[in-house]
């Protein structure tokens, strides 16, 4: 059964087979579904294209341990974007931080699992985030003061793409690039799309890895769906030793069910939870996003046999 | 007449009076602070030297951390440190931090409830010939609003240096305002200071109004005590430098005994420490107030005394304000 990484130790993959990971993010995919359709609210494509690098980060990357949450050593993931809190949630109850059964309880009252996630409300989150482009700073300065201390635990910061148009997120690269933060490590969710429309339409962001380089970076770029190309990416970032590393994952918005991927109308739209013109309708979406989930899962299954 | 068990400074009244800034205070405490806990770190955007952090740097160069002219990744860099578990005061003027990295600071610290301190100087009106952009006035008011946020405004250079210290120790997210320019150091190393609450310094036999004001404006509040004293007018000059928490019983004890109340402040009026004080009066003892602080409207250039005399913050005005209240009293 998988479970947590507990020790750096067995660092390699070890038991956990590529195809593992992609049927273990299935799963997760098809939680976020669920979880959304429960809440009524909150944002979809994002959760369900970042399912397979968090699926890789807590399943063959992170060194960390569900049960100890607070554990000193352990690798920090600090989400920047907080609206894809599903995708988080989804992988840390299938990690074993909080029972499956806890995530129907997304967004609702009492609720630890809040809209956008907080610190102080569910164990194992590290810090609160939603308001967009303050997470690569707080990383930074995690990493920066780990340092200071000789710690030797890293620091991933999982940022979107749209938040790069956030001034903020850029004095952070700024701040990263002159202190050549090396036990940090941002991955960057290239899904091109943003609530209201594309991201090079809204507001350009390319030529994002050079502004990366520009800035003293080591720019890393990945498919964003292929577990070894993440994990290799990550273990390339580990070997870096003068500058941070950004992994610029080229992402599908909504991946894994058809109607809604490369599609910013699902940005910030949860299944179930209203019509939208050209979309299936609101009582069927769910049903579709799950029965093609399942289907995936075959897929997957077939490719690898 | 002065509490005695306030100690303050016996040439309070006199001329020649040391003036330090209250910024100062700052830099000393942060020293102190750094010595007395070596996860005190210290940020600065690039005001090292007008902020006072440059005394910490000198001290503790590998534990002060340069941002550069970025309030906003001053503060979110800070919380990620606090985070981890270090204790960062981040050092900048108010007008930027917290007035641009409100939102940061509102996210990543306050309601992330990690300790970093907020250190803004160069606030109120006294900033002087550098004009409105840098007169920060709503500071108060804007970290008051902030659920988890302690907010101080300390009356000298000993009582900053104070403030700096505890908050160092208090395990909160911390607002700390300080002043540009040279003030008059009226309290002494024994002075009592304890954040959360408020101290008398003047006590007349029959105070029939209670004068309430942070920040070295508090020092115009017992000169107008004084004369208001030798009027034949008996007052309270309470030192309230921790807005928040307020102080409820000393405040609401005040009221009570003089059934009128004057605060006084280096900040808009609205939301600050006269609207703190307002508050918490409406609910329990309604009394008649009046204001001193900034009436809705920035400030301007001019020479810092030119500056409270045109907007009202001298002791003649907190004397005219005393006065008015009084009268409504007796209606």
């Amino acid at each position: 059964m998988l479970t947590g990484r507990k020790s750096r130790s067995s660092f390699n993959m070890g038991k956990v087979s590529i195809e593992e990971l992609q049927k273990k993010a299935n799963e997760i995919r098809k939680d976020i579904i669920k979880m959304l359709l429960e809440a009524g609210s909150g944002h979809s494509a994002g959760p369900l294209g970042m399912a397979d690098i968090f699926t890789a980060l807590y399943f063959a990357i992170l060194n960390h341990d569900p049960k100890k949450p607070d554990w000193p050593q352990r690798d920090r993931l600090i989400l920047s974007n907080g609206h894809i809190a599903p995708v988080l949630y989804a992988t840390m109850a299938h990690a074993g931080y909080f029972p499956i059964s806890k995530l129907k309880t997304l967004r609702k009252l009492g609720s630890g699992l809040q809209g956008h996630p907080e610190r102080t409300k569910l164990p194992g989150v590290e810090t609160t985030s939603g308001p967009l482009g303050s997470g690569l700073a707080q990383a930074a300065g995690y990493a920066y003061a780990a340092r200071m201390d000789g710690a030797r635990f890293r620091v991933f910061c999982l940022t979107s793409d749209a938040e790069h148009q956030e001034g903020n997120h850029w004095e952070a690269v700024a701040f990263a690039g002159k202190y050549n933060l090396s036990n940090l490590t941002a991955i960057v969710d290239r899904n091109n799309i943003q609530i209201s429309g594309h991201t090079e339409d809204i507001m350009p962001l390319e030529p994002l890895a050079d502004k990366y380089k520009a800035f003293s970076w080591h720019v890393l770029d990945v498919d964003g769906h292929n577990m070894q190309e993440i994990v290799d990416a990550v273990n390339h970032a580990r070997a870096v030793y003068e500058n941070p590393t950004v992994i610029i994952a080229h992402t599908i918005p909504g991946k894994g069910v058809g109607f809604m991927e490369y599609d910013f109308k699902w940005h910030g739209a949860a299944p179930g939870a209203t019509d939208i013109p050209g979309e299936p309708p609101k009582k069927e979406q769910a049903k579709i996003a799950l029965a093609q989930l399942r289907t995936l899962g075959g897929k997957i299954k077939s490719e690898h046999e | 007449m002065i509490n005695k068990s306030s100690k303050l400074n016996s040439k309070i009244f006199e001329k020649d009076i040391e003036m330090v800034a209250n910024r100062q205070g700052y830099g000393e405490g942060l020293v102190m602070a750094g010595e007395k806990d070596e996860k005190v770190v210290v940020l600065s955007a690039d005001l090292k030297e007008s902020t006072r952090s440059i005394l910490f740097e000198e001290r503790f160069p590998d534990r002060y951390i340069e941002a550069g002219v970025a309030e906003q990744a001053l503060a979110t860099i800070a919380a990620g440190m606090a985070n981890y578990g270090k204790i960062p005061f981040i050092s900048s003027y108010a007008a930027f931090s917290p007035g641009r990295n409100w939102e940061q600071i509102r996210t990543t610290i306050a309601l992330n409830d990690v300790p970093v301190k907020i250190a803004g100087a160069h606030a109120g009106l006294t900033v002087g010939p550098d004009g409105a952009t840098h007169q920060m006035l709503e500071d108060i008011s804007i970290m008051r609003a902030m659920p988890n946020m302690i907010v101080l405004a300390p009356c000298d250079s000993i009582e900053a240096k104070k403030a700096t210290v505890e908050a160092a120790k208090n395990g909160k997210p911390t607002y700390i305002r300080f002043a540009r320019e040279k003030t008059p150091v009226f309290t002494t190393q024994d002075s009592p200071f304890k954040i959360g609450r408020a101290e008398t310094f003047w006590e007349s036999k029959d105070p029939q109004v209670a004068i309430i004001a942070c920040g070295p404006l508090v020092y115009e509040a017992l000169l107008a005590a004084k004369d208001l004293e030798k009027n034949g007018i008996d007052s309270l000059v309470i030192n309230c430098h921790t807005v928040k928490p307020l102080d409820e019983q000393a405040i609401i004890r005040a009221a009570r005994t003089t059934g009128a109340v004057v605060t006084v402040e280096e900040n808009q009026i609205t939301g600050g420490l006269g609207g703190a004080v307002s508050e918490l009066l409406a609910k329990n003892f309604p009394a008649p107030m009046e204001f001193i602080g900034m009436p809705d409207c920035f400030g301007e250039s001019g020479a810092p005394d030119e500056l409270l005399e045109k907007y009202g913050m001298k002791s003649k005005d907190i004397i005219g304000a005393a006065k008015r209240v009084i009268a409504r009293k007796e209606i």
